[in-house]
């Protein structure tokens, strides 16, 4: 546990609105490889900006992110998108699945920016699958399957290429309790495997699941406590 | 359904420019085989009409005259009649039914390139006696079909025997409205002094000009500006270029088509850019650039116009082959409306795609991924 995935320096964002909105007011933590942490906070506490600049889907005003050794400001456009190609994994609340395709083609699709093959993206894609518990659901289209079901097939997607880290935003925001449970258990038992992810939610008692939880108030870091809790 | 739309727009273009140039093509080349099959080498002279521009009559001996310009293969006179027709004797002098009766030589068959649809043309045997050849018009306003059964007709105040019908003539449309009888006839019996009114001459067809040139003087030295030159297949041609004139109208109309079908697919693929918010978002956290973005919408705008330009063009054929087999033209669409067909709807596809395909690189996907 001591390879950096991911640094958050000093990070602030605001938007030039009448008055300014400042989502985010010097921001600061590392995440070690292998980690599972929660960043939880009320809405309008900055977590959602601070997930779009963690994926490198949007730039900080100040400050800056290191994702697998790259700082997010040193890098073009074009290698933001091959950065989040390679090594960010993205889980979001909505699943965001292309509803005419196959639980295994939009797990493949995880890949489609790596420039591999189509054959291959199709046997990593089962494979993830089969991690996640859909080894018998590949050929279902996203509209067939549960909520709970549909949340796994983007986890599958995100974990597929095996990226440094996971990002997940308010996985379990549209699913019902004992799903969630399941959900929180899944991501788990990934992390258990060796992935690194950081999960966003409002909900303080999913957070309080994770051994580490950095909690967000008005852009800042009101505080990132490691719980000792039992694995 | 809209995409499906957008296409059947630049198919419904595409298809009618194929078809245009391909029916153009085709009656064109109808048209060249039936000048090679008519001649283009035959002239006719007749006498010019008109305010101070004499009797209407050519000079007795014209024919003979024309018959020594060397380049010359055969001429023919035709001359009016001053007669009427009638079914019976007992249709009222008025209703001539707008027929003429004309005398003509023994050739005219062969040099107008005609033919019969019922009967035969003056022998030697028939000519001489009140025998009538009716042409195609003229026999459908005596109301007669057949010629079995030896009808007569009312011509010039005695009983005219109808030994033919011919079918139409491409040359002498006029002719088709005209009672045809022989020159023996027309002396004969209606007292006619075969004055010609108009010569059908034959040329070599490598001295056409030359024999234009010279055809005035010799028919009419005293008076050349009496005498009217044509070449009866100019008429077809002339008419050919008012098709020209039609088929360019039909271009425009495809072009309209096709820009009604190019402003569908653009329409469409904007608001699919509006509705695909989220999976552009999505890709973008996938690791697509901007530009794999904009290729993406580029290529679903291509591939919309592809099939509209394919389906377009097998359309096109088809309608050219159905119509030019039913005209029994040759079908003949040329390549370049095929190629030019596939290409046209391709550069629609890429310029109807540019702009929604550069609005959707240019969402950022923070913004995209809210809108969910």
């Amino acid at each position: 546990m001591s390879e950096l995935v991911l640094s958050v320096d000093n990070v602030a964002k605001s938007y030039p609105l009448t008055p300014p909105v400042h989502a985010l007011r010097g921001v600061t933590f590392d995440v070690e490889a292998g980690e599972l942490l929660s960043v939880v906070g009320p809405s309008g506490s900055g977590k959602s900006t601070l997930l779009h600049i963690m994926g490198t889907l949007d730039l900080p005003t100040s400050g800056d992110v290191q994702v697998a050794g790259h700082w997010a400001s040193d890098q073009s456009d074009k290698q933001l998108s091959a950065l989040r190609a390679r090594h960010i994994g993205f889980v979001f609340q909505q699943f965001h699945l292309l509803n005419g395709y196959s639980a295994l083609d939009n797990v493949a699709d995880g890949l489609l920016y790596t420039g591999m093959s189509s054959g291959d993206r199709r046997d990593l894609a089962l494979g993830s699958l089969e991690r996640v518990g859909l080894g018998h659901r590949l050929s279902h289209v996203a509209t067939e399957l549960s909520g709970g079901e549909r949340q796994r097939v983007a986890i599958a997607r995100a974990l597929i290429g095996s990226p440094s880290l996971i990002l997940a935003d308010e996985p379990t925001g549209n699913l019902d309790t004992k799903t969630s449970d399941s959900i929180v258990e899944l991501l788990e038992e990934l992390n258990a495997g060796g992935a690194t992810i950081v999960v966003i939610t409002h909900n303080r008692e999913i957070a309080a699941k994770f051994s580490r939880t950095i909690a967000l108030k008005d852009g800042f870091i009101e505080s990132d406590s490691t719980m000792a809790r039992a694995r | 359904m809209r995409m499906a739309l957008s296409a059947l727009g630049i198919a419904i273009g595409i298809a009618a420019l194929v078809g245009v140039l391909g029916l153009s093509e085709s009656s064109k080349s109808d048209l060249l085989a039936t000048l090679d099959r008519l001649g283009t080498n035959l002239l006719t002279v007749e006498a010019a009409t008109g305010i101070g521009l004499g009797s209407g009559e050519l000079p007795a001996d014209a024919a003979l005259m024309i018959g020594r310009i060397g380049p010359v293969e055969s001429t023919v006179s035709i001359s009016a009649v001053d007669a009427s027709v009638y079914k019976n004797d007992l249709v009222p002098a008025g209703q001539t039914g707008g027929i003429t009766v004309q005398a003509a030589g023994q050739d005219l068959l062969d040099t107008l390139a005609g033919s019969l649809t019922e009967g035969d043309w003056f022998t030697g045997a028939t000519g001489p006696y009140p025998t009538v050849v009716l042409g195609s018009i003229a026999a459908e306003r005596l109301a007669i079909n057949a010629t079995d059964s030896q009808p007569q007709v009312w011509l010039g105040d005695q009983w005219f025997t109808v030994i033919g019908i011919l079918s139409q003539f491409d040359l002498a449309p006029d002719l088709d409205r005209a009672a045809l009888i022989t020159l023996t006839a027309a002396a004969e019996y209606l007292d006619h002094d075969n004055v010609p009114t108009r010569i059908l001459v034959r040329v070599d067809p490598d001295q056409v000009e030359g024999v234009v040139d010279v055809l005035a003087l010799t028919t009419n030295p005293e008076n050349p500006d009496e005498v009217q030159v044509a070449r009866p297949t100019d008429a077809l041609e002339a008419k050919e270029a008012a098709d020209d004139a039609l088929t360019s109208l039909f271009l425009g109309l495809g072009a309209v088509g096709l820009l009604v079908g190019g402003v569908g697919i653009a329409n469409v693929m904007v608001i699919s850019v509006l509705e695909r918010r989220s999976e552009i978002g999505l890709r973008r956290a996938l690791g697509a650039t901007r530009r794999h973005v904009a290729l993406q919408f580029l290529g679903e705008s291509l591939i919309l116009a592809t099939i509209g330009g394919v389906g377009g063009v097998i359309l096109g054929y088809g309608a050219t082959f159905a119509y030019a087999t039913y005209k029994g033209w040759g079908v003949l669409v040329p390549t370049s409306a095929l190629v030019g067909g596939i290409a046209a709807a391709l550069t629609i596809g890429v310029i109807a795609g540019l702009y929604p395909a550069i609005r959707a690189s240019k969402l950022s996907p923070t913004e995209a991924l809210r809108t969910a």
